[in-house]
């Protein structure tokens, strides 16, 4: 399937650039249609895609290119057609403008710096605004009477706060909001998008930024506040489309601006609800609400996505973090080492054991190792309700991927260890506990220390995941670099985590070679 | 322990049966060794010679039968304890490749808490023509095959055993080092008047070391001879092949 996407996005490619350096031939090409990696962002593609599909134009889906800055660079060099994007993030992201609170007089600034600038055209917007939502459990609300977000000023030292790393570091995100409601949290906490509700739910947090058509705000009945001296900018979606589509087909622009103004709010909140809550197929949902509105009826299946970078000046971000990268070091370590060190002191014993009982060693071990198979992010939003966020949901998940190579390395290796050793020592009257103490364990020792070794290096790359759960360390700048598709600031987490990766393997290295028997 | 058995018998299989799964490793095997005396145990792979030598040191418990060590029922003894009396010289050495020459050496007397256990681990190495100073701190890998067989041998002496075992000890090495080893080991056994049990599958080996031969065939005992009478009588087709493929007949 995908090599045959990839194939067919290949050819899309080379019919493009033929068609682009053969000038005003008639379109054949397929329209190519993206995405950012976020639900919405994939769903308002699909109905895109699927409303040209049903004018009969030719689609190819590239849904989740990496964010904002990728996802520009490509339409505005013709790689990608349309694919939908805010007015505000425009103006703020990619222009870099102050935004006005007037919805109108933002459209306006972006459609018509964009077309001169870069010669792409915003469409009219498509109805609905995807703003910040600030939210907070329905209970407290009612406790602290909270309607607008001047309300929550008044409490909002004694609530702790949920924010993703990107809102927390954005003028038009939580300082911004402190210098205009006056809002100081009691604590607050970087969580993802993945987990921030949950934990809001769970109590964990009282307050979180959301945004204001996500559907978790339905299904977690959330409140939220009224930004009543309208702070945050306006945030209308809109198709934004290439400079060769609107040279190439003005038909497909027209088709694709029939969609201009059918979506409200509440629309979209349902919409997205059915997708991040129910867990509907995008395609489906896209066909349904494309019915819904009178476009169209039609539903066939998307495809994947492709990636791009960024540029700048690394080395000069690098070091002016210093300071802050070095205690996210620390914490990272701390989180490696505390997690490692448990998990050594676990699947050593138990690799031992199993040796002794070895009808039950591969059914325990095959246990273990399907820990690994659990995605991430899964897992640690599965602890969230046993465990709350922070340190120690974190601290359990790398315990439990660290758990599999050291196990597997301690058994293999106390097992295989010098079978003719093992016979003689046994055949001249060691007991099964000297054995395995003065010689499957010293024999096994290298093997062991290539497991804990292993275990090491893939703890220091899962622990950058524990930003996910607002734990801390290096993943905190990979994750908001993410989000917000600045590569310096990625960057900034990678390479110290790639090179804490490499510290931490030598050391385990250099001890390996220590801890080889009769060297 | 009440010494029952006469002339000195140290070692004795009475009618020892050993089951694996379908296959009959031992079946209703009977046999003694005397004081001093090294009795050769040689047949096919699967004859079943080196579970009966398994069956001294409990490596191996029999299903049936009994194994008597210096009269006392084997199967009361706690097996570690008579693994330590009793030394033992595998194949391929089994040398504890962590451990250097000296230590492998000292094994028995260490785990026996004998006093002085280097010091026997010297004369053991010196017994069978290892210069300790020379080889004391060496590793095992660091050893040629045949001083590897020898270290295994002294490890096996150092505790000042009366009983050995020795599984196929020779069978790895070079005609020239195994002919070496064979009469340096001869030598020492018949000067310190041990006891002896060697599987080998090497009948020249058997005739060269053993004071009686016993051939096993299926798990059976097929003849029990001196080498002499084995010679001049073989008991059956299967022995005279055996003496012929050994040329120890001529054809």
């Amino acid at each position: 399937m995908s090599s045959l996407a990839g194939l067919r996005g290949g050819l899309a490619l080379l019919v493009g650039l033929s068609t682009i350096a053969g000038a005003q031939t008639p379109s054949v090409r397929p329209i190519v249609v993206a995405s950012k990696p976020f639900g919405e962002s994939f769903l308002l593609a699909e109905m895109f895609a699927q409303l040209l599909e049903a004018r009969h134009f030719t689609v190819d889906r590239r849904l989740g290119l990496g964010a904002t800055e990728i996802a520009f660079r490509a339409l505005r060099t013709n790689a990608i057609d349309v694919y939908p994007e805010y007015t505000g993030t425009g103006l703020l992201a990619i222009l870099g403008q102050r935004p006005s609170p007037d919805p109108r007089q933002v459209f306006r600034q972006v459609a018509r710096e964009f077309r001169d600038r870069y010669g792409v055209r915003w469409l009219p917007p498509l109805g609905f605004q995807n703003t910040y939502a600030i939210a907070v459990r329905r209970e407290t609300a009612r406790k602290l009477s909270l309607a607008t977000l001047s309300d929550l000023a008044r409490v909002s030292s004694t609530l702790r706060a949920g924010l993703t790393p990107d809102f927390i570091g954005r003028a038009d995100g939580l300082p911004g909001l402190g210098k205009a409601y006056g809002v100081r949290f009691g604590s607050v906490r970087a969580l993802l998008p993945a987990v921030k509700y949950q934990a809001l739910a769970a109590g964990e947090v009282d307050v979180i930024d959301g945004y204001s058509t996500d559907g978790f705000i339905v299904r977690y009945d959330l409140v939220v506040l009224e930004d009543d001296q309208h702070f945050f900018p306006p945030y209308e979606a809109a198709a934004v489309v290439s400079p060769a589509l609107q040279r190439e087909s003005p038909a497909a622009v027209a088709a694709l601006a029939e969609l201009s103004g059918l979506l409200t709010e509440t629309d979209m909140r349902r919409l997205n609800r059915r997708i991040e809550v129910d867990g509907i197929p995008i395609p489906r949902v896209a066909a349904a609400a494309l019915l819904s509105v009178g476009l169209t009826r039609a539903g066939p299946a998307g495809s994947r996505p492709a990636a791009g970078d960024s540029g700048g000046g690394v080395f000069p971000y690098l070091w002016s973090q210093r300071s802050t990268i070095l205690s996210l070091t620390l914490r990272h370590l701390l989180l490696v080492g505390v997690s490692l060190a448990g998990a050594i002191a676990v699947a050593l014993p138990l690799g031992l054991a199993l040796e002794r009982s070895r009808r039950a060693a591969e059914s325990v071990i095959r246990g273990v190792g399907l820990l690994q198979t659990l995605p991430s992010i899964a897992l640690l939003a599965f602890m969230i309700p046993l465990l709350g966020i922070g340190v120690v949901p974190a601290l359990v998940a790398l315990f439990l991927y660290s758990l599999y190579p050291i196990l597997r390395n301690t058994y293999t290796g106390v097992r295989d260890a010098a079978p003719e050793a093992v016979g003689a020592a046994w055949a001249l009257g060691m007991t099964p506990g000297q054995v395995l103490r003065y010689v499957r364990l010293p024999l096994a020792a290298p093997v062991i220390m290539a497991g804990i070794r292993t275990a090491a290096v893939i703890n220091v790359g899962t622990a950058t995941l524990a930003a996910f759960i607002g734990a801390g360390g290096l993943g905190d700048p990979i994750a908001a670099g993410l989000a917000l598709s600045d590569t310096r600031m990625i960057l900034s987490g990678a390479l110290p985590a790639a090179l804490l990766a490499l510290l931490v393997d030598a050391l385990l290295g250099a001890s390996e070679r220590w801890v080889t028997p009769g060297r | 322990m009440e010494e029952r058995d006469p002339a000195g018998v140290v070692l004795r299989a009475e009618r020892v049966s050993k089951r694996y799964g379908s296959v009959l490793a031992l079946d209703a095997v009977s046999l003694g060794v005397g004081r001093a005396e090294c009795v050769a145990l040689i047949g096919e792979s699967g004859s079943g010679k080196t579970t009966l030598l398994r069956c001294f040191n409990r490596l191996v418990d029999p299903d049936d039968g009994r194994v008597l060590v210096d009269g006392a029922d084997a199967a009361g003894l706690d097996p570690i304890a008579l693994r330590r009396r009793i030394g033992y010289v595998p194949q391929d050495g089994g040398l504890l490749p962590h451990w250097r020459v000296g230590r492998n050496v000292e094994l028995v007397p260490w785990l026996r808490r004998m006093p002085e256990g280097d010091r026997l681990a010297e004369r053991a190495l010196a017994l069978v023509g290892l210069e300790p100073a020379v080889f004391s701190d060496r590793w095992p890998r660091e050893l040629s095959g045949g001083q590897r067989q020898r270290v295994a041998v002294a490890r096996a002496l150092a505790a000042s055993p009366d009983l050995i075992l020795l599984d196929e000890p020779f069978g790895a090495l070079d005609a020239i080092t195994r002919a070496d080893l064979q009469v340096a080991f001869d030598g020492i056994r018949r000067e310190l008047k041990i006891s002896a049990v060697l599987v080998t599958h090497d009948l020249n080996e058997a005739f060269l070391l053993a004071d009686r031969i016993v051939v096993m065939r299926q798990g059976r005992v097929e003849q029990e001879a001196s080498p002499a009478g084995l010679r001049e009588a073989p008991a059956t087709e299967y022995v005279r092949q055996l003496l012929l493929r050994a040329r120890v007949l001529a054809a």
